[in-house]
């Protein structure tokens, strides 16, 4: 496995408790996150995996308050960031936190910096909202940030505008806004997928190093296990709205409880089994259920090669069930389950 | 608590996949989404009474147009002239009826050259692949930038007397009137219908049907036309209050319909040398005219609603 | 920005000879020919009518006859009024300062009432004020110019008796008497085209508003910990500002419209009312050349608009 490096992991930072985010729409309320746990301590990566539409995003977005607000809510749970709860936080302080404590990069740079500013305007207003700078001082430190991230011509690519940039430039341009202000935590929500395969490795790299000279922790939003593997401490197996399975890297790839995590793992596919396996790529069959209308029972019940009975009554609750290792599922938790 | 936080592109774009849940036919889709645009509804109910008075109102209401009695002239509204009388004595009631004959048909008589017009020429553009559909844009930009009104104003007084000749006072004018006020408004139709046409014609669907050996017309009209209805009809609303509005204001000018013919605008024109002893005079044209085009406009605002509910405008 | 400009400004000349174009085209197709209208006074007799045909090439074939037609419109020989017996050029740009004052200020006040209006309704959407602010600009834009003009004229001159009525540009007052007497005669004419304007402004503004709340880099800008107002300002009206300067420059050939319609009702001097004095007066070089004058201000005005997207929007300056 990958890098293992304790990086001081510490006191718990994030705390996501019982999370509930709904949407209303048309034809009803859309459970898109409903009942999720997760915790992130100083300086550690934790990976969320889960398919599109799993909740993941919404999650994401929920911590720093910027889910659309009039169809979104967020209806019950509590963000706890160093031991403050974020949901009934005015405003106010809630901009204090965005970027300066908390930081994100989304999942289209394309579309995700402002078109008519330069880029080195756009960075400068963050630095310059949180720390107060001078203009001089600002470009400055905009110039630095954009050093670390590589980019290249720095003198002249300061004054220049987001579509003179390409989708891979414009995310480290994104890294570096978002890291601009030294944040404690940083959520990267796909930060690769919209970008070609050759430049993804790059930004997994760049972002790699970041955490190395800055020490953040990272939440680390993804579909892909590979990248997860490569990357975590600990990940969060999420699906339909709950989280199925949580647990070290090694743990939770050395032994994958969940049968959606197995579904995920074996459905990775591997060059180095080649032509000598002759094996057709697994899938997971089945569909994703409505969160308009989810099932009572546990919500991976119906694309489940081992559902019970049981599974249908009650949605599994998440125990763990070695240390370090939580799972969601029944035939994980004989006696547990009534 | 936070203040509202708009909505981003791309989390709704979740949202609404899951929400094509349930198959139902577009017409009754669209009638359902025009409902809830209470304006709208209200203005159609509204509409739909002036188009009936307008048709009905003459034998509901058989008092002559031009019916000269110096003994009531000037008078405000009463029970035998329910709107009063011009400075002839003649009835403002039954002289609107009559007049908003005519700025109906105007109205609508514009709009459907205005759509013929434009889908022809939209369509053509959106078909053609070379130089023709450049070059049928580049006219479309021009008619746009010639200024309407002058040009109209220009129109009608170099050409008012050869087809008041031919066709007679009141045929030439509306046939001149109904060519311009047309002929000046099909370049949004064009544009709507050619984008359409750009948008639709690599689609799968098309592709199909051109697999199948449909013919070029045909693909045009079985398969393409029907998708680009919906903002067509949308401009087509649209068209008709502008032509009632162009069409006053040519009267309002003088320039219009001849003085005998009472078009609302016209009417106006008689009414607003005597503003200052008979106001009722101006003012029931005048408001006749502002509440067709009103109820036209939230009308058409509903249409762009159910039938093209993904612009805001 | 130089290049940008200067591709503009080439696109703005075929512009030009295309409306120029059809302008020839509507008066070479009319009958009673007015072309030698202008060349000769009704008044003079056949023969010699026949004499001035040839030498000013009225039987010329037509592609001759516009480019000389095109020539002397651009070079200002705009002949003489029939009726009032000055030059052309003259009367025109006697009365031409008029008309764009009474344009350039109801333009002014149009802005200055939507922008604020549009943004705030964009923020609120399908609020209160929303719905107020939408219905007020459906009827400000379902009233016609001359109804509101009457209308604007019944209550502030007949009733009220706060202003006149009469435009006058020769007013005998000094200093700020003067001032004063200015704006209360200009006030009603160009609230009138205002309010207009600022029906359909209002509507953009919030439609553009509306289209770029919702794009990925606002979410973004209210990621960095910007306020709310900040964002709105700083970052959505920047953005929504683009499409309603293509919009405004796509209204600009009606805006005349509504120009000559104010000129009419408020006697103000101006070149609207000019084009209709001299069509009801049958003066046809006057018309000719006041329609070209039109044509030339819309493509100057579109000209300006482009400049603006320009500065507005670095993707198209700096490709």
């Amino acid at each position: 496995m990958a890098r293992d490096v304790k990086l001081g992991v510490g006191e718990t930072l994030l705390e996501i408790r019982g999370l509930k985010t709904h949407f209303e729409t048309d034809d009803g309320m859309l459970q898109a996150v409903d009942g999720v746990d997760l915790t992130i301590a100083r300086g550690e990566t934790v990976g969320v995996v889960g398919e599109s539409g799993c909740g993941k995003t919404v999650t994401a977005m929920s911590v720093l308050k910027l889910v659309p607000m009039p169809p979104g809510r967020i209806v019950a749970g509590q963000i706890l960031w160093q031991g403050r709860d974020l949901i009934p936080l005015p405003a106010q302080d809630m901009n204090g936190i965005r970027s300066k404590e908390i930081a994100i990069v989304f999942q289209e740079p394309m579309t995700s910096l402002n078109p008519v500013y330069t880029v080195g305007e756009q960075i400068a207003e963050v630095v310059r909202r949180h720390e107060g700078l001078g203009r001089r001082a600002a470009l400055d430190k905009t110039v630095e940030m954009l050093r670390l991230v590589q980019i290249p011509n720095l003198q002249r690519s300061v004054h220049d505008y987001p579509h003179q940039f390409s989708g891979g430039m414009r995310q480290r341009v994104m890294i570096a806004m978002a890291l601009s202000c030294d944040p404690k935590l940083l959520i990267a929500d796909e930060p690769t997928t919209a970008l070609d395969v050759t430049i993804q490795a790059q930004i997994l790299e760049l972002l790699q190093a970041m955490k190395s000279r800055f020490g953040m922790a990272v939440m680390l939003i993804t579909h892909a296990m590979g990248v997860v593997a490569e990357t975590a401490q600990r990940v969060v197996v999420m699906y339909a709205g709950k989280v199925v399975e949580e647990a070290s890297v090694q743990q939770l790839f050395a032994r994958p409880r969940h049968p959606y995590t197995r579904g995920l793992i074996r459905s990775i596919p591997r060059i180095d089994r080649g032509a000598a396996s002759k094996r057709r790529l697994e899938t997971i069959g089945g569909v994703v259920p409505s969160l308009l209308h989810p099932p009572a029972g546990c919500r991976f019940a119906a694309r489940c090669p081992f559902a019970m009975a049981k599974c249908l009554e009650a949605t599994p609750p998440l125990l763990e069930v070695v240390q370090g290792h939580k799972v969601a599922c029944v035939l994980e938790q004989p006696e547990a389950v009534p | 608590m936070d203040v509202s936080t708009p909505a981003s592109l791309s989390l709704e774009a979740g949202a609404r996949d899951l929400r094509r849940a349930r198959p139902v036919s577009p017409a009754f889709e669209a009638w359902r989404r025009f409902r809830r645009h209470r304006l709208a509804l209200a203005s159609a109910a509204i509409l739909l009474l002036m188009i009936l008075a307008i048709v009905l109102g003459p034998t509901l209401w058989p008092v002559a147009i031009n019916d000269i009695d110096f003994t009531a002239r000037l008078k405000g509204p009463s029970w035998a002239h329910p709107f009063g009388t011009d400075d002839l004595g003649q009835d403002l009631l039954a002289r609107m009826l009559y007049g908003g004959r005519i700025s109906l048909a105007v109205g609508l008589a514009a709009m459907a050259v205005a759509i013929v017009v434009g889908t022809l020429i939209g369509a053509i553009a959106g078909m053609s692949r070379g130089w023709l559909g450049s070059a049928l844009m580049w006219l479309t930009d021009l008619f746009l930038s010639l200024p309407q009104l002058p040009l109209l104003l220009l129109v009608m007084y170099l050409f008012r007397d050869f087809l008041k000749a031919l066709f007679g006072p009141e045929g030439g004018v509306f046939v001149l009137i109904v060519a311009v006020i047309g002929g000046l408004r099909w370049m949004p139709v064009a544009r709507l219908v050619r984008a359409q046409f750009l948008s639709l014609r690599e689609k799968e669907f098309v592709e199909a049907a051109r697999a199948l050996g449909a013919s070029k017309t045909r693909q045009v009209v079985r398969h393409i036309l029907p998708n680009a209805l919906g903002p067509v009809i949308v401009a087509g609303t649209i068209d008709v209050a502008a032509a009632i509005i162009a069409e006053s204001t040519l009267s309002f000018l003088g320039l219009g319909f001849p003085p005998d013919i009472p078009t609302w605008g016209r009417i106006l024109y008689d009414a607003k040398d005597y503003l200052d002893i008979a106001p009722h005079w101006a003012l029931f044209p005048g408001a006749a005219i502002f509440l067709a085009v009103l109820t036209i406009n939230f009308i058409g605002d509903g249409l762009r609603d159910a039938l093209d509910p993904r612009k805001v405008m | 920005m130089g290049s940008y400009l200067i591709r503009r400004l080439l696109i703005a000349v075929p512009s030009l000879l295309g409306i120029s174009v059809v302008l020839f085209t509507v008066l070479a197709l009319a009958p009673g020919d007015p072309f030698e209208e202008l060349a000769t006074n009704p008044a003079v007799p056949p023969e010699v009518r026949t004499a001035l045909r040839l030498k000013f090439g009225l039987d010329d074939p037509i592609a001759l006859r516009y480019v000389r037609w095109l020539l002397a419109m651009l070079g200002g020989d705009w002949g003489f009024s029939f009726v009032s017996r000055v030059d052309v050029g003259t009367l025109i740009m006697q009365r031409l300062p008029t008309t764009l004052f009474v344009i350039g200020s109801s333009q002014l006040l149009a802005i200055l009432i939507a922008m604020p209006v549009g943004i705030y309704a964009a923020t609120r959407p399908y609020s209160i004020f929303d719905q107020i602010a939408n219905t007020f600009a459906f009827i400000g834009f379902s009233l016609p110019t001359f109804f509101t003009g009457l209308l604007f004229i019944l209550v502030f001159s007949i009733t009220l008796d706060w202003l006149p009525f009469v435009y006058r540009s020769d007013i005998s007052a000094s200093g700020w008497q003067w001032y004063v007497e200015h704006v209360r005669q200009a006030i009603m004419p160009i609230s009138v085209l205002a309010l207009f304007q600022a029906a359909s402004l209002t509507r953009y503004v919030r439609s553009a508003m509306l289209d770029v709340i919702r794009l990925d880099y606002v979410t973004t800008a209210r990621a960095k910990g910007l306020g709310e107002r900040v964002v709105i300002l700083k970052h959505v009206v920047r953005n929504a500002l683009i499409p309603v300067v293509t919009l405004v420059a796509l209204q600009i050939p009606a805006i005349f419209g509504g120009a000559i319609v104010t000129e009419q009702i408020f006697r103000i001097p101006g070149i609207g009312s000019l084009l209709i004095s001299s069509i009801l007066a049958n003066d046809t070089p006057v018309v000719m050349a006041v329609t070209f004058v039109f044509a030339c201000l819309v493509v100057f005005f579109n000209l300006i608009a482009d400049i603006l997207y320009g500065c507005l929007d670095p993707r198209i300056t700096f490709a």
